[in-house]
């Protein structure tokens, strides 16, 4: 699914730079939840966002499903993105002035489909996070949750490959955090492959592997027990 | 693109957009509605003042000179300095064959005639005239008719009164054709009645008669009053005038560097003054016009600027969602050219408004200062081709920028 070989990154700072992936090799199958953690500066974020096309790595192979990923002009990189990876922030990124079902249906428009059919695959995306209701609801209008909901439904509705996840519960309480552990494992459970960055080890033991990255390097790679979220709902 | 531009979507997006910034819009709308405001309401009143000269003009032909004669300040060939000058019949004829470019010479006598009607009478300024005066100086007829050749061989006694004379020799609704009113003890036959109260260049004379019997019955034989000499358009005036000097001074044998010989008004050199003025106007009114513009285009292109900043995290959005730069800049410059188009569509409405409000303000009556103040169709659709072309330039800025950061630099904005 996701092959990543040698990967190295580096951020200019004034005139000398730093040294943010230092050769990282990573193999992620289909159907994997991989929980990649590591204190702040530890090049996690780097990896997801260089995952996830957002920014470009200096050297290294990164193949996703069987396709390598370079030399990537933004256009191509666009579809790619449209196409194989979904997204979810931690601050959820929704765009304010659009409702719910409108948010959702936003990468179905970049895809080119009709009006018709966007409308009704973000409708079935929003009744799959239960929130049919609160489709012509704008952000302000949701709570924290909700809004975590909409975006992952927003991510779910191009039918990605690969759904990145960075910090998802992070500017959540912890009930709230546990319900969207508990939907992001149930997509899981349909076979979704999913890759997401946190820092806090409960969110990261509701994965199935964890990857620990220190100083630009992977520490530790280890498949855990999966715990459900579900029995703290 | 033309699927694109048809697309309810599309204009979701704008209009999102918008209604999300109101005041925003407004305010960059306002930038472009105030510069094609000015442009529309400068060239309309531009117009309506060049209007109201040529009406003024309209009528006469402008490229005129009158002369008449005055008395000399030079002796030559044994004349004393201080004679004075008339000008007679064979100069205007000696005139009309020798000057080069000479489309008329039109002679004229003029006297102060007391003229009486039954009870009633009045000082009017009176006139003989030949039928080409009414070609050079159109007269505005209500009835009857102007002095023809017949007139003129016949020495015939007819008058072409105005209304201010009609007004005063004539009961209200009275038909003054067929009508006589004496001067001098003479009765002359009403055949027409002209306009007065339009503004014409030159002496505004009350009656015309023949010329003919105008130098009968005052004795004039030779002697005119003066002339009114009228150039071929290609001609230049000023040279007519000193050619024409030039002659008169050789034949009524004067000093050739007299100057005060001759009196004389160039209607054309006054004319080309009040043209000139007014071209100068019209540069004045696009140059200020089109600046305006400009700056209001320009203004749209710095707020695209600022709100592309604004919404920098949204576009990060946008394309971490599968947006292609070209789709992000698209909607930019579609958004950009919208507002200018709006933004100028009412500004041409509004500029309209203005003409029609100035029309009814200063555009009526005979002495109107403008007169039908107005803007060619072809000139608002260029300016608001214009307006789209700069529109799309100034919105490209905004949209490369927006497109040129890293999607992730995009992302991390607050």
């Amino acid at each position: 699914m996701l092959k990543i070989h040698q990967l190295q990154k580096s951020y200019p700072i004034g005139d000398s730079s730093l040294h943010v992936l230092k050769g990282i090799d990573l193999n992620v199958e289909e159907g994997e939840m991989v929980a990649i953690m590591g204190s702040s500066g530890s090049g996690k974020s780097t990896l997801l966002n260089i995952i996830g096309m957002l920014d470009e790595a200096d050297s290294g192979e990164y193949i996703l499903d069987g396709l390598p990923i370079k030399d990537l002009t933004e256009k191509k990189a666009a579809v790619y993105r449209n196409k194989f990876l979904g997204f979810i922030f931690q601050s959820f990124n929704l765009i304010n002035y659009k409702n719910a079902i409108e948010n959702v249906a936003l990468p179905l428009y970049y895809q080119g489909l009709k009006r018709k059919e966007r409308q009704e695959l973000a409708m079935f995306h929003l009744e799959k996070v239960g929130l049919a209701n609160w489709a012509k609801h704008l952000p302000k209008e949701l709570s924290g949750g909700q809004k975590q909901r909409v975006a992952i439904a927003r991510a779910l509705a191009a039918n990605p490959k690969l759904l990145l996840a960075d910090e998802p519960t992070g500017a959540l309480d912890t009930k709230t955090s546990y319900e969207i552990m508990a939907f992001i494992q149930q997509l899981n459970d349909e076979g979704k492959t999913i890759l997401m960055v946190t820092h806090e080890e409960d969110i990261a033991n509701m994965c199935k592997r964890i990857v620990r990255l220190r100083d630009g390097v992977i520490m530790e790679d280890k498949k855990v027990n999966q715990v459900r979220a579900e029995q703290y709902v | 693109m033309f699927k694109f531009l048809f697309d309810r979507d599309t204009w979701q997006e704008v209009y999102d957009s918008f209604s999300k910034n109101k005041l925003r819009s407004i305010l960059t709308m306002v930038g472009v509605w105030w510069g094609i405001l000015l442009l529309i309401g400068l060239l309309g009143s531009a117009r309506g003042l060049e209007n109201s000269f040529n009406r003024l003009f309209g009528s006469f032909a402008t490229n005129s000179v009158f002369v008449w004669g005055q008395s000399t300040s030079k002796p030559f060939k044994g004349f004393q300095e201080g004679r004075r000058v008339r000008l007679s019949l064979t100069d205007a004829k000696k005139i009309e064959e020798n000057v080069e470019g000479i489309e008329f010479v039109l002679p004229r006598s003029q006297n102060q005639a007391s003229v009486v009607r039954g009870f009633l009478s009045g000082s009017f300024q009176m006139a003989g005239d030949y039928p080409l005066l009414d070609e050079l100086q159109k007269k505005k007829l209500i009835r009857g008719r102007f002095i023809n050749q017949n007139d003129i061989d016949d020495n015939k006694k007819v008058a072409v009164l105005s209304e201010d004379v009609y007004k005063q020799l004539f009961e209200k609704d009275e038909n003054p054709i067929g009508e006589y009113i004496q001067v001098n003890k003479i009765n002359f036959k009403v055949i027409g009645m002209f306009e007065s109260g339009n503004v014409n260049m030159g002496p505004s004379t009350d009656i015309h008669i023949p010329f003919t019997t105008f130098q009968q019955i005052y004795n004039r034989g030779d002697r005119i009053g003066w002339m009114m000499i009228t150039g071929k358009p290609e001609y230049n005036i000023k040279q007519i005038e000193e050619d024409a000097k030039l002659l008169l001074k050789n034949l009524n044998k004067i000093h050739p560097k007299d100057q005060r010989a001759f009196g004389s008004f160039n209607l054309g050199k006054e004319f080309s003054k009040v043209t000139g003025f007014l071209t100068g106007m019209q540069f004045l009114t696009w140059f200020v016009g089109i600046a305006t513009l400009i700056a209001g285009v320009f203004a749209i292109g710095n707020i695209l600027l600022i709100t592309v900043k604004e919404r920098t995290k949204e576009i990060g959005v946008r394309r971490a969602l599968g947006a292609t730069p070209y789709e992000i800049k698209r909607q930019i410059v579609v958004e950009a050219v919208f507002l200018t188009l709006v933004a100028g569509v009412l500004g041409i409405i509004s500029g309209g408004w203005i003409l029609i409000a100035l029309d009814a303000a200063f555009g009526q009556g005979a002495d109107a200062a403008i007169v039908n103040a107005s803007v060619s169709i072809g000139v608002v659709f260029i300016a608001l081709l214009i307006l789209v072309v700069l529109g799309t330039l100034i919105g490209l800025i905004p949209a490369f920028k927006a497109t040129s950061i890293k999607p992730i630099e995009a992302l991390r904005e607050e």
